[in-house]
């Protein structure tokens, strides 16, 4: 039986298509993809992200614990801070991609649904002698993301405090609708926003009143397309327990320097001798669309997969994200992709696809 | 076409059947379930239909599908407009999106199409 979020009978009730994600049964569209995603593109659009792990660490070892577990610092974060991580393994390949949140002395870690399990075991197994708790707030909280252009000036109506005020991937405590609840300027979109994270049982009221304020309700599907846009990776297709950070093109949140942590060891290997492949954008002039594991060739030689792909709505192109050979993945490298046994021919391009204006 | 007067294939194309001519579109479940279609493979003019065979392919930003022939024959017709403009196919499945005509070959047995009814009772159970 699959898990259900509190927001659960309103996407039901309101027209929602429900697919299984992670273990959930989420919300995929509610209208359509292109229409949602054109929406938080251009204006604001809400997603119940309640499915996300949300596990508190605290204890006085929590620093040294998480500096153990995770790739990036935490050491330095500042009150607030949140911050986007690798958990690896021994062989620096990575068992999940999440957002860790300073918030006083503990830390709030944001991971992925389908991992969630799989996380809090990993954490409990690598305690050993630190004095560190964990608590997994999943089922107890809800969470909703606003996303968008208008995101922050719509959810500025609702919160006690401005929103406004908060620095990208910053956090605070504040009210939203009088409910305590904890408000990051954070997001999977690629737009601005901010993610809310609140009691249970407060979630309907919330999401109801951002909806009638003008905020559109969106669904995984949009989801996807978003982040696939701003060139984020999706766990279980960019990046898995076979990929390390490094050829995923996120070393910038391995820190190698800041001392001893699981599969340290194996990434400074990589990083001397790289696995040889990377991974790249790519874009096509036709209008058939390149699917996750549609090979990629050259001269018909298979040289990678795609890992995610989609007909974007914001370039009215097909776009995807592959591993490629490391040499093969300068941009403007010319390749292609094997759809359905006929070859289209498609271009490497910078990653993220779309970045949006800052003012 | 009056979706009531339609025969109805499995796959979910319907097909209306005027003498040895055969139209064939997708129906309305099947082009709501995909949205956003982006794109519509069509074969060409001259290209043989083989019945459950698949002779065209439609692409939505979430997925891929095949478009089957529901009788044997030959393409003679393809709806060009629906290749400039692939939403017409969801804004009018039974008009003005129509997929391609068939000339059929010989006389079929077309009792593997269903009626509008048992094609009803067929979503009904699928939606659930």
């Amino acid at each position: 039986m699959a898990l259900q979020t509190a927001l659960h009978s309103w996407h039901s009730s309101n027209g929602a298509r429900m697919v299984d994600f992670g273990g959930w049964d989420m919300p995929v569209q509610y209208s359509t993809i292109v229409d949602e995603h054109n929406a938080v593109r251009s204006d604001s659009g809400i997603f119940d992200i309640g499915h996300m792990g949300r596990l508190k660490v605290h204890g006085p070892d929590a620093t040294s614990f998480l500096q153990m577990i995770c790739t990036n610092n935490s050491a330095n974060l500042k009150p607030g801070q949140v911050r986007y991580n690798l958990v690896c393994n021994e062989k620096g390949t990575i068992l999940d991609d999440i957002l860790v949140y300073k918030h006083g002395n503990d830390f709030l870690l944001v991971v992925n649904a389908s991992n969630r399990l799989k996380i809090v075991s990993w954490l409990l197994n690598n305690i050993r002698s630190l004095n560190v708790q964990i608590e997994d707030q999943t089922l107890s909280t809800s969470m909703i993301a606003v996303q968008g252009p208008n995101a922050i000036s719509l959810a500025k109506q609702i919160i006690s405090d401005d929103p406004s005020k908060l620095g990208y991937y910053f956090s605070f405590d504040s009210k939203t609708m009088n409910v305590p609840s904890l408000l990051s300027r954070t997001g999977y979109t690629g737009e601005d926003g901010i993610e809310i994270i609140l009691p249970k049982g407060e979630e309907v009221r919330v999401w109801e009143k951002l909806v009638a304020i003008g905020c559109k309700p969106c669904g995984l599907g949009c989801r996807d397309t978003l982040r696939l846009e701003a060139g984020m990776p999706l766990y279980g297709h960019e990046i898995d327990e076979n990929t390390n950070p490094l050829e995923a093109g996120l070393g910038w949140a391995v820190k190698l320097d800041k001392g001893e942590f699981i599969g340290r060891e194996a990434l400074v290997k990589e990083k001397n001798t790289p696995s040889g492949r990377t991974r790249v954008g790519l874009e096509l002039p036709g209008k058939r669309i390149p699917r996750e594991l549609y090979p990629i060739t050259k001269n018909g030689i298979a040289l990678g997969k795609v890992t995610s792909g989609t007909f974007s709505p914001t370039f009215n192109k097909p776009i995807a994200m592959a591993y490629v050979p490391a040499n093969l993945s300068a941009v403007g490298t010319d390749l292609d992709i094997d759809i359905r046994g006929k070859t289209e021919p498609c271009k490497v391009v910078p990653l993220p696809f779309y970045k949006r204006k800052t003012t | 076409m009056d979706p009531i007067k339609l025969r109805y294939a499995k796959t979910h194309e319907w097909a209306s059947i005027e003498g040895n001519i055969c139209t064939v579109g997708l129906t309305k479940f099947a082009v709501d379930l995909l949205t956003d279609v982006i794109y519509i493979d069509m074969p060409d003019v001259g290209d043989p239909a083989l019945k459950g065979d698949s002779f065209g392919e439609i692409e939505s930003v979430k997925a891929v599908s095949d478009i089957y022939s529901p009788v044997e024959g030959e393409i003679i017709e393809i709806n060009d407009k629906l290749v400039s403009d692939p939403s017409m196919i969801s804004k009018d499945p039974y008009g003005k999106g129509w997929l391609v005509k068939i000339k059929m070959s010989g006389k079929q047995n077309l009792d593997h199409l269903m009626t509008h009814a048992a094609y009803e009772k067929q979503i009904a159970s699928e939606s659930h």
